[in-house]
């Protein structure tokens, strides 16, 4: 049996939208049964979307969706390049509308498009599902919305039914591999090890370049070639889940054993556990191999049964954000930076506790609560900037802090220059888990109305 | 002698909540038992008292000659509630890598 090659193109909300057509036409010179996944959904991003499609109910998708598909659309219907995406974020309907309008747009043939659904649960079912879990903590009053992570079951059905490219809302991240691997093989859904294998798969491919360079580089010591222009990766996965990851042809970055193994461990918690919707991978007897340039296997890869539940994030209204910077130069800037933090402090310290950075002094490696900044000796740098963050529930005390920040100019220190201040709206998140049967998934094939 | 993990191991971080995650692998296979020996859970959270891990878990990993450390409640929150610039605390590989260690070599 032919293997099947995955690549990915796109690996957050906000990507670059020139690395997936390289992908593609990689995929077509190796021939063979292949897809494109597309991951645009980090945990808030989703909430965020929730919030566009409360505004305007045609939009709540990945709004670089069309500057994504556009340009591999033709290729991938031609070549039978499944795409699959979680870029219907929290409207995935309208994802599916705006691709078909793109293909007719291209004057393609009226691709087959399903739609995964069963993740939002922020409609009336959902919500009850939601509050019971969470009680008493549930506040309704600022509840923005929840989703459920689905599985990779559904994208495998939708595809093993016809479906040219699959749209999908929230979906664990690597279950956008798992599904076309599991639909090309025919794997049962107990299949664990090698569902294990292919989770494994798609978690080095889930965040794009992270895997082939990108993320990577530090000069003297870790070399990555042409880093201007990282090719995306592409794993060939196999009959039992192993696979080799590549990247796309003629372009920059780096494939090797590290990159790999420091994405294999990337945001993963217990190495025996690693737990989707699809199965709990156990990677502690894996192997990491280089086969050769840009060509690196993983394989033992381990699958034990999924488990009941479904993880699902619910997003409250998390009050404000607000945050200002301003500069100082030459003799005793430390120092006046300083003065600018105790002004700052004495205005509105008692209203909103504040974080103070000095950039360049210390601004990383220290807590909200400011105590690695205060016990810094002060310096001689002569070439720094005051940073000072602060959240609330009232947007009126926000504005007051940046007003605040912003009066630095006028009535703080000498030679303050620079002022910038934003604010935005915060989410809060509740995780909870929730047995399958109340937040079962399903596909259906789009077609305009 | 004297060296820091950097000389010998790199890094990544990953976050969830208000846990981060960070990897750290070693270069050669050879020098694993030295980031098994000298990398333990208490140095790694005294490394990092600045942010007060409430709990420092480590993972090994010999077949990979790489670790997991997880440290629970150091991102103030979580990419939600943080005021760092840096809410996710990406750049504390490269904190755990500045940590000096025993070479045997």
């Amino acid at each position: 049996m032919k293997t099947i090659s995955i690549g990915c193109g796109a690996g957050f909300s906000g990507d670059r939208t020139d690395v997936a057509l390289p992908v593609v036409k990689t995929l077509i010179t190796r021939g063979g049964p292949a897809a494109i996944i597309f991951e645009n959904l980090a945990e808030r991003t989703l909430a965020t979307h929730q919030l566009s499609k409360q505004a305007n109910p045609e939009l709540g998708y990945e709004p670089l969706l069309e500057l994504e598909i556009r340009p591999i659309l033709a290729d991938c219907l031609k070549h039978n390049i499944t795409i699959v995406g979680n870029f219907g974020a929290a409207n995935p309907e309208a994802a599916a509308k705006l691709i078909l309008n793109i293909a007719k747009d291209l004057k393609l043939e009226p691709p087959r498009i399903a739609v995964i659904k069963g993740d939002d649960l922020s409609g009336e079912h959902g919500l009850k599902v939601i509050q019971k879990h969470l009680e008493p903590h549930f506040d309704g009053d600022r509840f923005v919305c929840a989703n459920a992570y689905q599985g990779a079951l559904e994208i495998a059905q939708a595809i093993q039914a016809g479906a040219q490219i699959v749209v999908a809302g929230r979906v664990s991240d690597p279950s956008l591999t798992v599904g076309p691997a599991m639909a090309h093989y025919q794997w049962n859904a107990d299949n664990w090890d090698a569902i294990a294998g292919a989770t494994m798969a798609g978690h080095l491919l889930e965040c794009g370049a992270q895997v082939s360079g990108g993320y990577f580089s530090d000069p003297g010591k870790k070399e990555v070639p042409d880093m201007h222009d990282v090719g995306f990766p592409i794993a060939e996965i196999f009959e039992d889940g192993s696979c080799v990851v590549t990247k796309a042809d003629h372009s920059g970055g780096l494939v090797s054993i590290q990159t790999v193994k420091e994405q294999l461990l990337y945001e993963l918690h217990d190495p025996a556990a690693y737990i989707t919707p699809d199965v709990v991978a156990d990677i502690t007897a894996a192997s990491v191999k280089a086969l050769g340039q840009n060509e690196v296997s993983l394989s033992g890869v381990k699958g034990h049964p999924r488990t009941s539940t479904l993880k699902a994030n619910v997003f409250f209204d998390g009050g404000w954000f607000g945050e200002g910077e301003i500069s100082y130069a030459g003799r005793n800037a430390e120092s006046r930076a300083r003065l600018a933090m105790e002004i700052m402090e004495k205005r509105m310290g008692a209203v909103i506790p504040l974080r103070f950075d000095l950039i360049g002094v210390s601004s990383i490696l220290g807590d909200d609560k400011n105590n690695m900044l205060n016990s810094t000796p002060k310096g001689e740098s002569q070439d720094l900037r005051l940073r000072v963050a602060g959240q609330h529930q009232d947007p009126i005390e926000i504005d007051r802090l940046l007003r605040e920040l912003t009066a630095l100019w006028t009535g703080g220190p000498a030679g303050g220059g620079g002022v910038r201040v934003n604010k935005r709206r915060r989410l809060s998140t509740q995780s909870c888990l929730v047995e399958r049967k109340l937040a079962p998934a399903s596909f259906y094939f789009y077609t305009s109305k | 002698m004297m060296i820091t993990l950097y000389d010998i191991a790199h890094a990544r971080t990953g976050d969830k909540g208000n846990r981060a995650n960070i990897s750290l692998i070693a270069y050669a296979p050879e020098d694993y038992e030295i980031l098994v020996k000298e990398a333990t859970e208490e140095r790694v959270a005294q490394h990092f008292s600045d942010r007060k891990p409430t709990k420092v878990t480590r993972y090994l990993l010999p077949n990979l000659g790489a670790m997991n450390f997880i440290l629970d409640d150091v991102l103030d929150g979580g990419v939600n509630d943080s005021l760092n610039l840096d809410m996710h605390g990406k750049s504390l590989s490269f904190h755990l890598l500045n940590m000096p260690i025993q070479s045997i070599k």
